[in-house]
């Protein structure tokens, strides 16, 4: 027989708040309006100052067209002061080239300035505060923050900003975090145990502690969150370094392709006996065209944003590669309390033994637990009232005893009135009506069992030597977990439950909210070894902890995500903290994962799929005198080569702007199979990219001859 | 189109498809180093190959040294083949007495290069250049070699997929005589008695003077045609005993000998691919191949045979009847056998270009424009549809690794091919392949385009590169576009038109076939080590399907729009504009 307690589960940390009910993602505490107004002017800005050709370098796209727009006014100037053709032509061909760079780096520039707006709001946060510091004969010295060292003990009082990264070495305070995690609630902190550690910049509320400094100066964890969003340690992720080898040879291949032109033009030109061979602007504008512009403009600017997205969410990514694993994501390790179930066991149903009234169970249950503050005894409190409508008495209490639980004891209750009403571990309760000489009902035995088998704790309830019967406690699966979990299996994610429960609660618990497996009686060790199996296995897995023993499972995770209410071991190990220590955030961070890779694949696709149309638009424009057979090709019936080749160039420099909320956003994501989702995806960006380009380019020809531009 | 050569294509693409699982089920046995039906007769052979060139047959090889292998076995080749060429005149059956000067220096570089690289373009007419020795020892002893080469790069690269955590891919050299004892040879010798029934003439006698009915004299040149012409098409190698090659009535005498050589330079390849299914645990992968490549050999095969059969729309105009009748095949007849007809030859086209095999039972060149675009653009997409021997499959796999690369990132996962993650060093590789292919083809013609020589100097005596054209405009550019692109490919079907045998184009077409071959599955060789030493994901429901339909579409869709990109200016300069100047009444 499973071992039955009533062992309280430890109060959740407060900072899980009204969090634990909610499943939907959490309010963007940070987020502003994608086209905030300082924002913009911010990034208009800087696209200017992203010009520099060696700044460009580093995206080889954009350097190619920058180069090709110098290229364009050079020749440009030349024509202007020898009196060559088609001035006003070249001057608008100039002008689009520079603005799509511009608009690239703008695109950038809008992803780089959010982070930057963040990290200002930080730093504002960040006043040099004083500490007051434990010098070596006990005494008390005034310091400036900046002066802490690691190993440094510090005092602060109610009102005291807590000078750096520490954690907790004696006492226990009330601090508010939301500096950083825009929670207002206030958490506890107190030396010991997996609720030490404390965050420099946030603020003591009440009482006195003692901290021990865990970072210096520039290094603490303010720091690294204001070096994060503002995306100065950003480093190219390895996807997205991929990414580049792919646009970067696709640029080499149409610089071949556009070089290559002159010559066969060359060619053609003196066997035909007419026209001539391709001014420089068209062919720079061909090459424009046909490079991946779209995704190379808006490559960085999609990372940056990924990043951001994961930042709104109140979680702290390492690194870019860390929410790019994210996506990747095989295995789902999730702890049972506080993320599939709602964290406490709760009473559920009264089972009477035969001859007793329900009703004269629950007004028992009912008093046995009025003084009873775990969230198990506040429980029984409640179902009661829920379902018998008795509401909660008070007990005088000159007149009443108190029995607190021991573990000695295994049971609780109140001595009132003359009666001893207790409640606790089934045998302890036999054994208390035993000793008072009662009997034991037989189906009481029947019913702990039964209670047992369904992965719920038996609560004995006696009033003196009568033995009334069970409250069945139960953990509760939260709402909507199940479907979420369903979820995440369509999406090939498994998910593993964890649990210090034993094997048969877990198996209920673990059935009940469907996982696709579950580690019972879980110990570090265990969890360890569980990701590393899942490891050899090729699999990529994901999990949440916070105690300092997590720490090594945390750093094996491919995704390791750590509570910010929980020990620095633990935030060190794990590549992503969790601001609001909402375990569930992990699902999140994984959708967050997946968007960021699918945006990257679509606009690629998009950009790709998007060159057919322009080299309907200026291979028929390019060759026109030359052959003028090859105005068949010319399906669009654009009006003059040259409106043709502006059209062209106009399109793919507007696609960039039009498309930066997009990959600032994210494409929208839907957890499906991945056939479904590719299936969709490339009928709108690959389809889709292959057919929009052609009405865009046809109307922009429109106007440009409406306007006599061309 | 009718309904009797819509018929023929649908029987060859089903035997096709009927020897697929049976033959690439062996080929996976064989490759594996398992015991076949055939192991009892031909073991010895094997172990005495090993034996008498010192290799063990259970030492693996990395990536770096199996390139290796294959460059030094390549380079040997090259310089054996050279030599034989050269000196031609001091060694045996010789009956015509050919000699060095039948072969100058740079023509022996291309054909030693040519054979080697598995592309046997022909600069030369064999029966008027080359001694049966150097026909048989040389030229058919290559076109094993390179064969068997392409298939041990193949497999290797499939080795990549199917190992995990592996350093090795395999050894080249067990690959290459497992390949040629166990495949080809057997193969080999059973299509050649297949085409002596045909007629096909297998003798070494000296040629035949003969008296023509108006008084006329005749030489008819003869030799060892059949052993040479089974391997020409098994291997994808497609170098003719005669310059008519395939059209030629010793070479391939009837329909059947015509159906039996387009099934033997397809049946390899088509069978790889369940080869590389087996090999890498889940056949449908296998099948999926097969299925993007027929998809797009059907849409070549029914264009070109469209275009050819709608013939010319001048001869139309002029009131002549280009449509099929009772008597008479109709359409594009100029320049194709009246043994084979429209159909037969606009397959044979599609099929010899689809596959790096280049022979030809038509001349390309007579095709209309966009019956002869059909063929050039099955070269510039690198061969995939089917493709040489191997290198077909390799060839595929790289368009995969790409498409996964490109689509697999919208499932919201780093893209993963066969479990395998697609990382930047497979798609570098990818890439270089790509552009290395690209840059040959398109520098090259535009190099030839403009650049001229003094007249009657050594490096192009006629002068200007394009000089050397018999077709001006369009039609001349297609010309050399076709050459390079030909080269490149390591198809070696000629468009013809082109005065080639020149040191200027010996030497650069030599060099793109150079390019071609190696500079596209050296970056293969090392995609392959770096797959073999990655784990396999296993797949969920997350995972990127890479075996339906879904998955055929894009990987046809990836291969038609990186080429049609890549070549779209190339293109439009050449078959498109002149299919439209026909349409105006313009010919070159």
């Amino acid at each position: 027989m499973p071992t039955v307690t009533t062992a309280p589960s430890p109060t959740p940390p407060k900072s899980f708040g009204n969090d634990l009910t909610s499943l939907l993602p959490k309010k963007l505490v940070r987020a502003r309006p994608l086209f905030d107004p300082e924002i913009v002017g911010r990034a208009t800005r800087a696209s200017f100052g992203k010009l520099n050709p060696v700044t460009l370098l580093k995206n080889p796209v954009m350097f190619v067209v920058e180069a090709g727009a110098a290229l364009t006014t050079v020749f440009l100037i030349r024509d202007i002061f020898t009196g060559g053709a088609n001035i006003g032509f070249q001057v608008q061909i100039a002008l689009w080239l520079w603005f799509t760079v511009l608009f690239a780096n703008f695109a950038e520039a809008m992803a780089e300035a959010r982070g930057k707006a963040q990290a200002d709001a930080l730093r504002k946060t960040k006043t040099d505060v004083f500490a007051k510091r434990i010098a070596g004969g006990g005494k008390v010295e005034n310091v400036p923050g900046s002066a802490l060292r690691v190993g440094d003990i510090v005092v602060c009082d109610a009102g005291d900003l807590i000078p750096g990264d520490g954690e907790v070495s004696e006492g226990i305070a009330t601090v508010d975090e939301s500096v950083i995690t825009g929670e207002s609630a206030p958490v506890i902190r107190e030396s010991g145990g997996d609720r030490s550690a404390v965050t420099g910049g946030t603020k003591v509320l009440s009482d006195q502690i003692k901290i021990r400094i865990t970072s210096n100066p520039g290094e603490t964890f303010l720091d690294r969150m204001i070096a994060l969003v503002e995306g100065a340690e950003r480093q190219k992720t390895p996807n997205e370094i991929a990414l580049n080898i792919l646009i970067a040879g696709l640029t080499l291949i149409f610089l071949l392709a556009v070089i290559t032109i002159q010559p066969f033009a060359a060619f053609s030109v003196a066997q035909a006996g007419s026209g001539t061979t391709p001014a420089v602007a068209v062919l720079v504008s061909l090459l424009v065209c046909l490079i991946p512009t779209t995704i190379g403009g808006l490559l960085s600017a999609i990372g940056i944003a990924g990043m951001d997205r994961v930042m709104q969410h109140n979680v702290l990514a390492m690194s870019g590669k860390a929410v790019e694993a994210a996506g990747d994501i095989n295995s789902l390790l999730l702890d049972k309390t506080g993320t599939i179930t709602l964290g406490n066991r709760q009473a559920v149903e009264f089972l009477a033994v035969s001859g007793v009234t329900n009703e004269e169970l629950a007004d028992a249950a009912q008093l046995s637990s009025l003084a009873d503050e775990t969230p198990e005894g506040r429980s029984v409190v409640v179902l009661a009232k829920e379902k018998y409508g008795l509401r909660g008495r008070h007990i005088p209490e000159r007149e009443s005893k108190f029995i607190p639980f021991t573990a000695y004891t295994r049971m609780s209750g109140v001595d009132f009135e003359g009666r001893e009403l207790r409640k606790g571990a089934a045998d302890a309760i036999a054994k208390f009506v035993a000793e008072r000489g009662g009997d034991v009902p037989g189906d009481f035995q029947e019913m702990t069992d039964r209670i047992s088998r369904s992965g719920g704790t038996p609560l004995g309830v006696a009033d003196g030597k009568r033995l009334l019967g069970v409250i069945n406690l139960k953990d509760v699966v939260k709402g909507g977990m199940k479907e979420r979990i369903a979820q995440l299996r369509r999406m090939g994610i498994r998910s593993i439950m964890i649990t210090g429960d034993n094997p048969l609660t877990a198996a209920a618990i673990a059935a009940e909210a469907g996982v696709d497996d579950f580690l019972a009686q879980a110990t570090p060790k265990d969890k360890l070894e569980y990701i590393r199996k899942e490891q050899a296995a090729g699999r990529l897995v994901a999990m949440t902890g916070d105690g300092t023993n997590d720490a090594p499972a945390l750093a094996q995770a491919d995704v390791g995500l750590a509570m910010n209410t929980g020990t620095t071991a633990a935030k060190e190990a794990g590549n992503m903290v969790d601001l609001d220590s909402n375990p569930t955030k992990l699902i999140e961070v994984v959708a967050i994962g997946k968007q960021l890779l699918i945006t990257r694949g679509a606009l690629t696709t998009f950009s790709i799929a998007n060159d057919v149309a322009k080299y309907f638009a200026i291979i028929p424009a390019m060759f026109m005198v030359t052959y003028p057979a090859l105005a068949k090709l010319n399906i669009m019936g654009l009006h003059t080569p040259q409106s043709a080749v502006l059209a062209a160039v106009i399109f793919n420099a507007l696609i960039i702007i039009a498309l930066v909320p997009l990959a600032l956003r994210g494409v929208k994501y839907r957890p499906m199979d991945a056939a479904s989702l590719l299936r969709r995806n490339l009928l709108i960006y690959g389809i889709g990219g292959i057919i929009a380009p052609f009405p865009g380019i046809w109307l922009i020809d429109q106007l440009l001859v409406a306007f006599r531009l061309a | 189109m009718t309904s009797i050569g819509i018929l023929q294509i649908a029987i060859f693409l089903a035997l096709i498809l009927i020897c697929a699982k049976p033959l690439g089920a062996y080929m996976a046995r064989v490759f594996e180093g398992e015991r076949t039906f055939l192991h009892p007769g031909l073991r010895w052979l094997e172990v005495l190959t090993y034996k008498a060139a010192g290799i063990k047959e259970d030492v693996e090889q990395k990536w770096t040294h199996y390139t290796a292998s294959l460059l030094s076995f390549s380079i040997f080749g090259f310089v054996i083949l050279y030599l034989l060429q050269r000196l031609q005149g001091f060694l045996p059956l010789n009956p015509q007495g050919f000699g060095a000067s039948n072969v100058n220096p740079d023509l022996a570089f291309n054909t030693a290069t040519s054979f080697v690289t598995n592309t046997n373009w022909q600069g030369y007419s064999g029966e008027s250049t080359l001694s049966y020795f150097v026909q048989m020892a040389g030229l058919a002893v290559q076109n094993f070699a390179s064969a068997a080469a392409g298939i041990a790069v193949a497999i290797a690269l499939v080795r990549g997929f199917a190992r995990q955590e592996k350093k090795t891919v395999g050894n080249f050299w067990v690959d290459v005589t497992r390949a040629t004892v166990y495949v080809l040879l057997p193969m080999a010798i059973v299509g050649a008695l297949l085409f002596v029934s045909q007629g096909v003439v297998q003798n070494f006698g000296a040629y035949t003077e003969v008296a023509t009915v108006e008084g006329g004299k005749q030489v008819i040149a003869q030799g060892p045609v059949a052993s040479q012409e089974v391997i020409k098409q098994l291997g994808t190698n497609g170098g003719g005993f005669f310059n008519g090659n395939s059209s030629h009535p010793f070479e391939n005498p009837t329909p059947l000998s015509n159906l039996l050589q387009m099934f033997l330079i397809f049946v390899i390849p088509g069978a790889l691919t369940y080869t590389f299914g087996k090999m890498v645990g889940d056949t449908r992968q296998g099948w999926a191949i097969f299925a993007a490549m027929s998809v797009m050999f059907l849409i070549g095969v029914f264009v070109c045979y469209e275009f050819e059969q709608a013939g010319n729309p001048i001869l139309s105009r002029l009131g002549l009847q280009t449509g099929a009748t009772a008597g008479q095949s109709g359409g594009n007849m100029e320049g194709k056998e009246v043994r084979f007809g429209i159909a037969n030859s606009a397959l044979f086209a599609t099929v010899t270009t689809d596959a790096s095999c280049g022979a030809v039972n038509a001349m390309h060149d007579s095709f209309t424009p966009i019956g002869g675009l059909v063929p050039l653009f099955n070269m510039m997409t690198g061969e995939v549809i089917f493709g040489g021997v191997g290198a077909g499959l390799y060839g595929i796999l790289l368009y995969c690794i790409l498409a996964v690369f490109i689509a697999g990132l919208m499932v919201g996962r780093t893209p993963e091919y066969l479990g395998k993650k697609i990382e930047q060093k497979e798609v570098k590789m990818a890439m270089l392949a790509v552009v290395a292919t690209a840059f040959s083809i398109l520098f090259f013609t535009a190099v030839s385009s403009v650049i001229s020589f003094p007249e009657k100097g050594y490096w192009n005596p006629p002068g200007a590169a394009a000089a050397n054209l018999n077709n001006s405009g369009a039609h001349g550019f297609g010309e050399i576009l076709y050459a390079y692109t030909s080269a490149t490919a390591n198809n070696g079907s000629a468009f013809a038109g082109i005065t080639a045998n020149t040191p200027w184009y010996d030497l650069t077409l030599g060099l793109a076939m150079w390019i071609g071959r190696f500079l596209f599955l050296i970056p293969l060789l090392a995609a392959a080590g770096s797959l073999a030493a990655k784990k396999k994901i296993p797949a969920t429901a997350g995972t990127f399907p890479t075996h339906g339909p879904l998955f055929v579409g894009l990987l046809v869709g990836t291969v038609l729009i990186v080429g049609a990109l890549t070549f779209f200016p190339a293109l439009s300069l050449g078959p498109i504009v002149e299919h439209y100047l026909m349409h105006s009444g313009n010919l070159f």
